[in-house]
């Protein structure tokens, strides 16, 4: 069977034009829009794609108020002092310069959808044919008795990077000899689901080198999480005595912080801790919620496009979503960009679209030269995104493979971000 | 038999005339030890670049040698460019962790501590360098492929566009620079080399679990279409 594939696809614009009625939405004013609202794993891929596969077709308009971007992935990294800060920053400048990309840094804090507008903090407002929202989380008020994000400063969540991040390691870094490390994990779902147990090894790692009587005590409202097996044979190896992991079979659940007197209360028994690591439950960025197309905490959508289930001109991607079997990781995210910039060209320029084909891996670092990973291939059906097969690093892997595991991640690294800013 | 005379021979003359004999190993257990290379490398009569530049001659010869028709990582070009020179020291080193001396190196080779199996090795690949040996005539070279493959699904002529479309799933962790920071560069890749290489890995004959869940979805058209496409990023 010899076959070329071109000769029945039509990926070229003639011959897709010549297969199926291309529906040009351009609505009468220039060429069609797209504004993508957030510029993480999700949002900078999907608009980079767009900007990349429309050659010039669309106009793309990216809103994002930060003008540097650290990403979550590898900011643990960066508290086990195996990243520089600086190493997971990112600018938006080759998205503009390299691909056209109309980059505004500032708020989203409205939308239209019968208008069809966004309407931003500076004041503009922008005009799109499809939207795409990928505003990553925020925290759900009141999920940690006696925290709300004023707290933020006595006890960091450090689950958005940049300077969050760097208040925690500060802070764990200025705990007396002997002191007391606190974590409030946040129950299912929520974003990154290795993310809290990589972040236990890393304090680890850090206290192990400069306070190695220090006491980390986890309270999750969980009674089992993400790779559980792996870390704590992990913990167990290496930070042997020093973490105390408390699951909801043992109260892990029933927990309040008082961020004035540096305290945390677990099933009743207070500790004052001398640094605290709050990550409350999380929903989607709020930005869903304005546009009325949040049900419950997440943004439910189809997963052959990524469009909402309530508006088909809105896409939602990553973390905001409630799309099936898919973890809320940036790897998901940058996945699900593919899709839905495919499913955006398709409809206003009438290019091609394929069936959607998802993926995720996440490695997550114990110690030096210590990765493990875990992943999974997916599909769309109409109900949800599926899992269709997945792998997990095995307990008693051997030195060198945990080491090249490790390595691995660095290049995933190195290549997903390419992927996402140019 | 001749492979066993030669071997003998070249011993032997190693033995009376060359300082690096002692260090030379077993060429036969070397040949076994090439079977971590071959994937990527051919050498023996009639051994063309793959996914990496045959290795006849590699004895003695410049680094980055074969730039006009192999496309080397810029740390390569800039070895060749400041004098390295492969020696049987430099191949030593470099075979024992690549990136230790060549830190840009795109090859996938995690290296091999072991000094004996290196010593084979190098023995083994002394065999086709001219000096002592002339390339041995009748010698098994690296041409076999790790999975069969039926010649229709060699045939398949893939399309470089579908291959693009599929490569978005490749690009999370691949870079289309060909750069190799701890992920394999997959550019300019033979079709066939990087056909072979899914293959292997839909059939589990490779170990990484993420690739094998990767190739295990993907069909026959789709792997060709692919290696259409990263061929000639």
């Amino acid at each position: 069977m010899t076959l070329n594939r071109r000769t029945f696809l039509g990926t070229g614009a003639a011959a897709a034009a010549t297969l199926s009625a291309p529906m040009v939405l351009a609505g009468g004013h220039g060429k069609p829009k797209v504004v993508v609202v957030g510029g993480g794993a999700g949002g900078a891929t999907a608009a980079r794609y767009i900007a990349k596969d429309s050659k010039g077709e669309i106009d793309v308009t990216l809103v994002e108020p930060s003008r540097s971007y650290y990403t979550c992935f590898f900011s643990n990294l960066y508290i086990g002092g195996f990243r520089d800060i600086n190493s997971i920053a990112h600018s938006y400048g080759k998205l503009a310069s390299d691909y056209g990309i109309n980059v505004v840094h500032d708020w989203a804090v409205g939308i239209d959808r019968d208008a069809k507008t966004v309407s931003l903090a500076g004041g503009a407002t922008l005009n799109y044919d499809r939207l795409i929202l990928s505003p990553g989380i925020d925290f759900i008020d009141g999920a940690v008795e006696g925290w709300d994000t004023s707290a933020q400063n006595a006890m960091p969540h450090a689950y958005k990077a940049g300077s969050q991040t760097e208040l925690l390691k500060a802070q764990i870094e200025a705990m007396p000899q002997g002191g007391v490390f606190a974590m409030v994990a946040p129950p299912n779902p929520y974003r990154c689901p290795p993310g809290p147990y990589e972040r236990v090894s890393m304090v680890a790692h850090l206290l192990k080198n400069i306070n190695p009587t220090a006491k980390i005590i986890v309270a999750d409202p969980k009674p089992k999480f993400s790779k559980m097996a792996l870390f704590q044979e992990g913990w167990a190896n290496n930070y042997e005595g020093m973490i105390d992991w408390i699951g909801s079979e043992f109260g892990g659940g029933n927990v309040s912080v008082d961020p004035g007197a540096m305290t945390v209360t677990i099933d009743g028994e207070v500790t004052k801790v001398d640094a605290c690591n709050v990550i409350p439950a999380m929903k989607a960025g709020r930005i869903c919620d304005m546009a009325g197309i949040t049900e419950g905490n997440w943004a439910p959508v189809s997963g052959h496009t990524m469009q909402s289930r309530v508006d088909e001109n809105i896409h939602v991607l990553g973390d905001a979503t409630n799309q099936g079997d898919m973890p809320k990781s940036g790897f998901s995210a940058n996945s699900q960009a593919k899709v839905a910039a495919m499913a955006v060209r398709g409809a206003l320029t009438g290019s091609k679209v394929f069936p959607a084909r998802f993926s995720n891996t996440c490695w997550s670092l114990i110690d030096t030269d210590n990765g493990v990973k875990v992943g999974a291939s997916y599909q769309a059906t109409d109900e949800k995104i599926a899992k269709v097969d997945g792998f997990i690093s095995a307990t008693g892997e051997s030195a060198d493979l945990r080491k090249a595991t490790y390595e691995e991640s660095i290049g995933w690294y190195d290549g997903i971000t390419a992927d996402m800013f140019g | 038999m001749k492979f066993k005379n030669t071997v003998l021979t070249l011993v032997f003359l190693l033995g009376s005339a060359s300082v690096h004999a002692a260090e030379l190993g077993d060429p036969e257990k070397g040949a076994k030890v090439f079977a971590k290379c071959k994937s990527c490398h051919q050498v023996g009569e009639g051994a063309v670049h793959r996914v990496g530049p045959h290795l006849n001659g590699v004895f003695g010869r410049k680094a980055a040698a074969f730039a006009e028709d192999y496309k080397y990582s810029k740390g390569l070009l800039r070895e060749g460019a400041d004098g390295l020179v492969w020696t049987s020291d430099k191949l030593d080193a470099y075979i024992e962790n690549p990136k230790a001396l060549v830190s840009k190196t795109r090859m996938n080779f995690r290296g091999l501590s072991d000094p004996e199996q290196r010593a084979d090795l190098l023995a083994y690949l002394r065999l086709f360098s001219d000096n002592p040996a002339n390339i041995p005539e009748a010698l098994p070279t690296a041409n076999a492929p790790e999975v069969a493959l039926s010649p229709e699904i060699l045939a398949i002529v893939g399309d470089p566009a579908y291959g693009e479309y599929l490569s978005s799933e490749c690009t999370t962790c691949h870079t289309t620079s060909g750069s190799d920071t701890g992920i394999p560069s997959i550019t300019n890749w033979p079709a066939e080399d990087f056909v072979i290489a899914m293959h292997a890995y839909k059939q589990k004959v490779r170990p990484h679990p993420v690739m094998q869940m990767m190739a295990g979805r993907l069909s026959d058209e789709e792997i060709a279409a692919l290696a259409a496409y990263f061929q000639d990023l």
